[in-house]
């Protein structure tokens, strides 16, 4: 009796194991949903709302991707990653992709085995101080204690940036982002560092936003973009191109509003990009009309940011390098065609 | 005898009904069936790695660390390899299981024993305290001791500082140590010296009273060859009087030694919480020897301190050591919770480095590796322990 429940044990271990990943584009369709890596703590980019609706800019380049697939901004599922466990949880499959700004850099391209997609979000490296500390450059940081998140390109900027200025600094490094940004608050530390954005986010949601002020120096380059598997490469275009319909769409000048009258526009590149041509879909592998459904459910590149972090948000930040290539920006995207 | 009369049965047994036949095939077919699952399952997960193109080996031990670890008992900088990271972080998990063991367990035994007290409110107290710090789960204390620390204490620049040379702060406890000076080296070869002296001392004195029925006074004269031999060697060694006095510099504390909030809300909450274990467990052993056992031995004249030495001690000892072992490896596995208040203990350091190297198979076969050395060498101390304290029947 032992012995078959030993042998059936055996057997599921077998069969989980030998579960072998197909494309993920097969597996999130037969499954009917997409598993999403988010922050789930960084306002603005990836956090639950008082009413558990997930809001924020990674969530909704993630809403377009499911667009893409499904038609429909609603087929995900999120799961919140802490910087330590996002790449474990996207290596062995337990999400399908992960949104959750993240910056791209070569060991991760490369070692971690995952593709970089096309980035959705540039940031730097920044630092957040009380002002009452009196200190007005990142210069002036020797022998500070330093709040910094783990298992983040942060934590080794932060440690590239002291050891190049002669600086001796003192890390307190905390897992979990609310519990590290209370210990800051209450004072454990003099600064906190981590990409501008995120600081803004912070600032925002500090008991006392006005005591709080970010230096003036970026200390990085922070390209925050999507990942997927290493390998992957259907899926990995179809997530390139969800995230690009949407910087498409600013540029063209396309939004959620005035897309149902851009369909009987007679510009043909246009009429490409919304599927009025055929072509761009099948190539793909979506539906012809995948553009369109993204733009109408979800918005262009331009109201998401604005929607989420831009100047009239918490957030309060200037679009600068997040612009479009025509407005002196970084965002550009490939021709649809 | 009926060995050989089974043997000679065997021969119309056949062989699938023959007891010791089937046993090896089975013992055989399990193992067969578990190399194959092992071989799958690395065959596996190699086949994967490589599919993904994951970097796999120790080789990462080699590169860089370039990042910072907050507090560290050897020297460190982020220039060092991933090998010294980790090291520190071992070292780290070893200090703070260290001495929480031996606070622990002399909080547990203090606490056990006024369990067991007479007086109404010492009991009641100590009832209180079990109850309370048993039944909240750990990580939720060391939330609060680290919140504690940081909310209540003051800024650097406004440190409390009720003794001269002693500061408090939201950094830490920072306070004076003695200047580094070579005397101090032969101080501590000194205690080292008095233990080994104390210890012969022992086998002297008991072999005295085995022979001539006189007690010597082993305790006492203990204790002060513990303080004599190193003061001897701090008069003869210039009786240096330098301290190492901390002062603050810009954002915090130059110099004297600090112990961060971190450290000490870990330490703190684990010991707190482990040594209402350690109390029942000591309560147990206390009450698992039979009362007649003290009366006897006051009934031939021994004197208290005697009774519990020599009657009660050893009885109850047997009852309290397993589960006293398995209490320190908790305490042990429980500290790898520090990653949550910031405390870079091994799995701190580790999760850093598999992070960083996207190696987590190799960083967790390590973590694994460390906890079961750490686990193993406690309880082949503990097991030793138990059998040089078992009963001994002559």
């Amino acid at each position: 009796m032992k012995f078959t429940k030993f042998v059936i044990v055996c057997l599921t271990v077998l069969m989980f194991a030998a579960v072998s990943f197909a494309g993920t584009l097969e597996d999130v369709k037969a499954k009917g949903y997409i598993q999403v890596g988010v922050n789930g703590s960084v306002f603005g980019f990836g956090k639950a709302d008082d009413k558990g609706v997930w809001k924020g800019l990674d969530v909704d380049c993630a809403r377009a991707l499911s667009v893409a697939v499904f038609g429909s901004p609603d087929k995900l599922k999120f799961t919140p990653l802490t910087a330590k466990t996002r790449f474990t949880a996207l290596q062995s499959g337990e999400i399908d992709v992960l949104f959750r700004n993240c910056t791209q850099t070569l060991s991760r391209d490369s070692a971690l085995g995952l593709d970089f997609c096309v980035v959705n979000y540039y940031d730097g490296q920044g630092f957040l101080i009380n002002k009452k500390l009196g200190v007005k450059s990142a210069k002036e940081l020797d022998g500070a204690t330093v709040c910094v998140l783990p298992g983040t390109t942060t934590e080794l900027n932060v440690a590239d940036y002291f050891r190049t200025n002669g600086m001796k600094m003192n890390p307190v490094v905390i897992e979990n982002t609310a519990e590290l940004n209370k210990a800051f608050f209450a004072g454990r530390c003099d600064c906190l560092t981590s990409d501008a954005s995120q600081l803004a986010g912070q600032r925002a949601v500090a008991p006392n936003p006005a005591d709080y002020m970010i230096l003036p120096e970026i200390i990085s380059k922070e390209p925050l973009a999507p990942a997927v598997r290493h390998g992957d490469n259907k899926w990995k275009d179809i997530v390139n191109y969800s995230v690009l319909t949407l910087i498409n769409a600013e540029e063209f000048g396309i939004t959620s509003k005035n897309v149902d009258k851009m369909l009987k526009s007679t510009n043909p590149k246009i009429k490409r990009f919304l599927g009025v041509t055929k072509g761009n879909g099948k190539a793909l592998g979506l539906d012809e009309d995948f553009a369109y459904k993204i733009i109408k459910m979800v918005g262009n590149y331009g109201e998401i940011f604005e929607r989420n972090v831009g100047v009239n948000t918490q957030l309060g930040i200037e679009r600068g390098l997040n612009a479009l290539w025509t407005d002196g920006g970084l965002m550009y995207s490939p021709p649809f065609k | 005898m009926n060995k050989a009369k089974i043997n000679n049965n065997s021969e119309d047994i056949s062989f699938w009904y023959d007891p010791d036949k089937r046993s090896i095939l089975y013992q055989i077919g399990s193992a067969c069936l578990f190399a194959f699952v092992a071989w799958y399952l690395v065959s596996n997960t190699m086949a994967n790695l490589e599919r993904q193109s994951i970097a796999t080996g120790f080789g990462f031990l080699n590169n860089e660390a370039a990042f910072e670890i907050g507090e560290s008992l050897i020297e460190y900088s982020a220039a060092d390899r991933y090998a010294r990271a980790l090291s520190v972080g071992f070292l780290n998990t070893l200090l703070v299981s260290f001495i929480g063991v031996i606070l622990t367990v002399i909080l547990g035994t203090f606490i056990g024993v006024a369990r067991l007290s007479k007086n109404w409110l010492i009991n009641k107290c100590a009832a209180i305290y079990i109850e309370l710090f048993q039944d909240i789960p750990v990580l939720l204390q060391l939330f609060f001791w680290y919140a504690f620390f940081y909310e209540m204490l003051p800024s650097p620049r406004d440190a409390l500082s009720p003794v001269k040379g002693l500061f408090l702060c939201n950094r830490g406890l920072i306070f004076g140590i003695p200047q580094s000076h070579p005397v101090y080296k032969y101080m501590a070869i000194a205690v080292i010296i008095a233990v080994i002296v104390i210890f012969f001392l022992k086998k002297w004195a008991k072999k005295r009273q085995d022979f001539t029925g006189k007690a010597f006074p082993v305790f006492f004269t203990s204790i002060f060859l513990l303080i004599g031999f190193p003061f001897i060697c701090w008069l003869f060694g210039g009786t240096p009087t330098d301290m190492n006095i901390p002062v603050l510099k810009g954002f915090n504390f130059k110099g004297g030694l600090t112990i961060s909030p971190e450290f000490a809300a870990l330490l703190l909450g684990l010991v707190l919480y482990t040594a209402a274990f350690v109390a029942e467990v000591v309560r147990a052993g206390i009450q698992s020897v039979n009362r007649g056992q003290t009366e006897a031995a006051k009934a031939v004249g021994l004197k208290s301190g005697q009774v519990l030495n020599l009657i009660i001690l050893p009885q109850a000892l047997r009852v309290i050591i397993p589960p006293l072992t398995s209490q320190m490896l908790n305490l042990t596995k429980n500290s790898s919770l520090a990653v949550a208040i910031g405390y870079p203990d091994f799995v701190s350091v580790a999760g850093t480095a598999i992070n960083q190297t996207g190696q987590a198979i190799e960083g967790v076969m390590l973590i694994m590796v460390v906890y079961l050395i750490f686990s193993l060498s406690t309880s082949a101390f503990m097991n030793w322990y138990n059998t040089k304290m078992a009963l001994v029947e002559r």
